[in-house]
């Protein structure tokens, strides 16, 4: 019946985005290393009322391409008109829709806490559970990385919470599709010709 | 073969096979003018940079050629922001060429900068900066490429002074690679064979017609669908012309302002076969109550237009000369080669049903205070030589030109749809002339719309470029005030302009044109063909038209199409 690809069924993430209940989609977009790319994918969201929930940019191995990956309000409008608009911009060249179901996800989180001497063992406690790093130690506080997904990234700002946050800093998330080993189907990629 | 970066511009303006610039020269772009001299493109300079994209925009809608403007940096690329928003909602394709100040400036707020690629970004297919002389062929070659190809479009190029200055050895590339672009044109067989069965079955099925049609150079295609089918045709405002008014499958305009038939026809279809239209919601009226039973096949070239607005139960991408082709082929093919057209002679005497209780009308008695616009219009259809050019600005005077002009061709109505661009009809008129000096060419405008970009007369005397223009003057910006006594309790609130200031006759006179006033219905018709007669300079017809005529039928704003109103020539009944 289409021509334009299948439809992905948007999902909840957990913790506390989905209680606010918004539902967020990862996009991966391809596109060409070239000045003003990022303000013109940014332009298109803010001209078509689309969300950007976190975006994250980086140049690829193939230094004349970057990647951008952009999660995305499906609130605000149907992922397939998202990426419909995105593939007008010339200067991309790929978008990769993944499902979180079956996607390798990364972020980083960098976290000031309060820690004075007694706090201080409880919170290296939840840093050797969460395989964190301690980056950097001051008298009463200290600097904390985790890179891990989004999830865990939640369940251990919720922990380190209780000692109170100074200051939380994420990066926004990278996502690949899974390696295919048979079962998943991966990220569904649209080339230019849809 | 050493050039400078402005050389190697022009040069690959003569390589794209341009033959005219619309432009007005200025301190960033003023190297580029130089070889404008030895170039073999005419150039001609317009009074305001807003007229040279207009221009450009009507050079473009009469010869589906993409117009070129070229504009100096800062307010002259800022004048020029409106066309490049209108030519990106009409789908019209164009190249602006803007001067920059030098890369060593740009980001220091230097005289005469704005940042033109961050401001027109939304508003073009794309644009480039370029920062190297040896970068001009290339994007000159990637700006038309994308213009024209996939869905038209305007785009832009921002030539800093420095890179116009700057050395640089001569080449042609031969070929456009752009990973990024690559549209599709060929619809896909089974969405076709599956659109085929789907029109074989309908019973009260409508091709909805949209300037993609025009665009795509497919009238000759439609026709032979549609006379295949015997489906009827609603051509919409960007669309006229596309099929002929003429022919008796011809239902004309749909919309806000449709007539009665067309709209309501669309209302009562079980399908609706779209042809490079775009379900604007001033064809559709209220989304939710429009044409409910119909179901859709949608044909875009633009694969984000499908199911953006309405559901398309059959999406196909492609050109639409070549679905519109491959479709007729397929009625006689496979499956649907084997399914016999459901009867539609009912559906059809259903229609003719309408157009004979609700055909366009009006007081042709001439009650009220001045001239009948519509007569006007009529009397200006019917002497003007077959296959003349109509071009428009916004507002009454727009729709009762699309109602009451006789379109048979395409390419010859320019108007400005998706944007609604008042002062359009003059510059895009004398760009149509410059694009067909073959033809008539008239424009008919309001006194609203005049004001706006009148002073490009000067422009069209100066070049001898023969338009004509019939100045609809009902004192009023006729559209709001109908929109005041109809939906604000006759508040009319700024809308009134003035019958004799200016005095137009004076003013176009002025700007060196042949100029006359009408005022009474007698006079109509010879003043028309004096002016017929005239082909050494523009000419203005001031028609004193009344200020109280309405534009009917109209679906009022956030309405279904089903609340049609009529108007006072049917005694206010539907």
């Amino acid at each position: 019946m289409t021509n334009i690809g299948p439809s992905i069924v948007p999902m909840s993430l957990p913790g506390g985005r989905s209680s606010r209940g918004v539902s967020l989609h990862v996009l991966s977009v391809l596109v060409e290393n070239r000045a003003g790319v990022l303000a013109r994918v940014a332009q298109l969201f803010s001209r078509r009322g689309y969300n950007i929930y976190s975006l994250a940019v980086a140049p690829t191995d193939d230094e004349r391409f970057s990647r951008l990956t952009v999660v995305v309000d499906l609130e605000s409008a149907p992922l397939e008109q998202i990426t419909k608009q995105l593939h007008k911009l010339i200067n991309v060249i790929k978008i990769t829709e993944i499902d979180p179901v079956d996607a390798v996800e990364q972020e980083l989180l960098l976290a000031v806490v309060a820690a004075d001497v007694s706090s201080r063992g409880q919170i290296l406690e939840l840093v050797g559970i969460f395989g964190a790093k301690v980056l950097d130690v001051g008298l009463e506080r200290l600097t904390l990385a985790l890179a891990d997904t989004p999830e865990k990234l939640d369940d251990f700002t919720e922990l380190i919470k209780v000692f109170g946050l100074i200051e939380v800093q994420r990066s926004g998330r990278v996502a690949l599709a899974k390696l295919n080993r048979g079962g998943g189907r991966g990220g569904i990629s649209r080339g230019k010709a849809s | 073969m050493k050039l400078t970066g402005a050389q190697a511009l022009i040069k690959s303006l003569e390589m794209q096979g341009v033959e005219v610039i619309f432009g007005l020269p200025g301190g960033a772009i003023l190297p580029v003018y130089d070889p404008i001299i030895d170039s073999p493109i005419r150039h001609i300079l317009v009074r305001h940079e807003q007229g040279a994209g207009h221009m450009a925009e009507g050079y473009a809608q009469v010869t589906n050629r993409p117009g070129v403007a070229m504009v100096t940096s800062g307010p002259a690329a800022t004048n020029i922001v409106t066309p490049l928003a209108n030519a990106y909602m009409d789908s019209t394709p164009m190249v602006v060429i803007t001067g920059q100040v030098a890369t060593s400036s740009i980001g220091t707020d230097a005289f005469q900068e704005a940042d033109t690629t961050g401001i027109t970004m939304s508003i073009t297919k794309h644009n480039w900066l370029i920062t190297d002389a040896a970068e001009i062929p290339e994007v000159v070659a990637e700006a038309f490429h994308v213009a024209t190809n996939g869905r038209p479009g305007p785009v832009l190029i921002d030539v800093p002074k420095d890179v116009s200055n700057q050395m640089m050895d001569w080449y042609w590339p031969d070929a456009v690679d752009l990973p990024g672009f690559k549209p599709t044109t060929k619809g896909h067989p089974r969405s076709i064979q599956a659109a085929a069965r789907m029109i074989k079955e309908a019973r009260r099925p409508v091709l909805y017609v949209g300037g993609g049609v025009i665009r795509a150079g497919a009238s000759r295609a439609l026709l032979t669908l549609a006379e295949k089918t015997g489906i009827p045709v609603v051509t919409t405002l960007m669309a006229r012309g596309a099929f002929p008014d003429s022919h008796p499958l011809c239902l004309g305009m749909p919309g806000m302002h449709g007539n009665y038939s067309a709209v309501t026809a669309m209302q009562k279809s079980d399908l609706l076969v779209t042809l490079g239209a775009r379900f604007d919601d001033r064809v559709t009226g209220k989304l939710s109550g429009f044409a409910p039973e119909a179901k859709v096949i949608h044909v875009d070239i633009d694969p984000a237009e499908l199911s953006k607005i309405r559901h398309a139960d059959i999406p196909i991408v492609g050109d639409v000369r070549s679905v519109i082709e491959d479709l007729i082929e397929a009625l006689d093919k496979g499956e649907a080669g084997e399914m016999v057209q459901a009867d539609l002679a009912p559906w059809i005497s259903r229609i003719r049903e309408w157009q004979k209780l609700y055909p366009l009308s009006y007081d042709r008695d001439g009650s009220g205070n001045g001239l009948k616009p519509q007569y006007v219009i009529e009397t200006l259809s019917s002497l003007t030589p077959e296959g003349s050019i109509l071009a428009s600005g916004v507002g009454q005077h727009q729709m009762w030109a699309s109602q009451y002009w006789r379109f048979d061709h395409p390419n010859a109505w320019v108007n400005s749809g998706g944007l609604g661009t008042m002062g359009y009809a003059v510059p895009a008129s004398i760009g149509a002339k410059v694009g067909r000096p073959d033809k008539v060419v008239w424009a008919v405008d309001g006194d609203g719309c005049f004001q706006m970009t009148a002073q490009e007369l000067v422009t069209a005397s100066a070049e001898r470029i023969p338009v004509k223009i019939a100045l609809l003057n009902n004192a009023y910006l006729g559209m709001v005030r109908q929109w005041q006594e109809m939906f604000y309790d006759q508040r009319y609130s700024e809308v009134y302009l003035s019958p004799d200031l200016p005095d137009y006759v004076k003013w176009a006179e002025a700007m060196g044109c042949v100029a006359l006033r009408v005022e009474a219905p007698e006079e109509v018709a010879p003043a028309i063909e004096k002016a017929n007669d005239i082909n050494d300079r523009p000419v203005v017809i001031e028609f004193r038209i009344d200020s109280g005529e309405k534009v009917y039928p109209m679906v009022p704003a956030g309405a279904s199409n089903d609340e049609i109103v009529l108007g006072p020539s049917y005694g206010g009944a539907r």
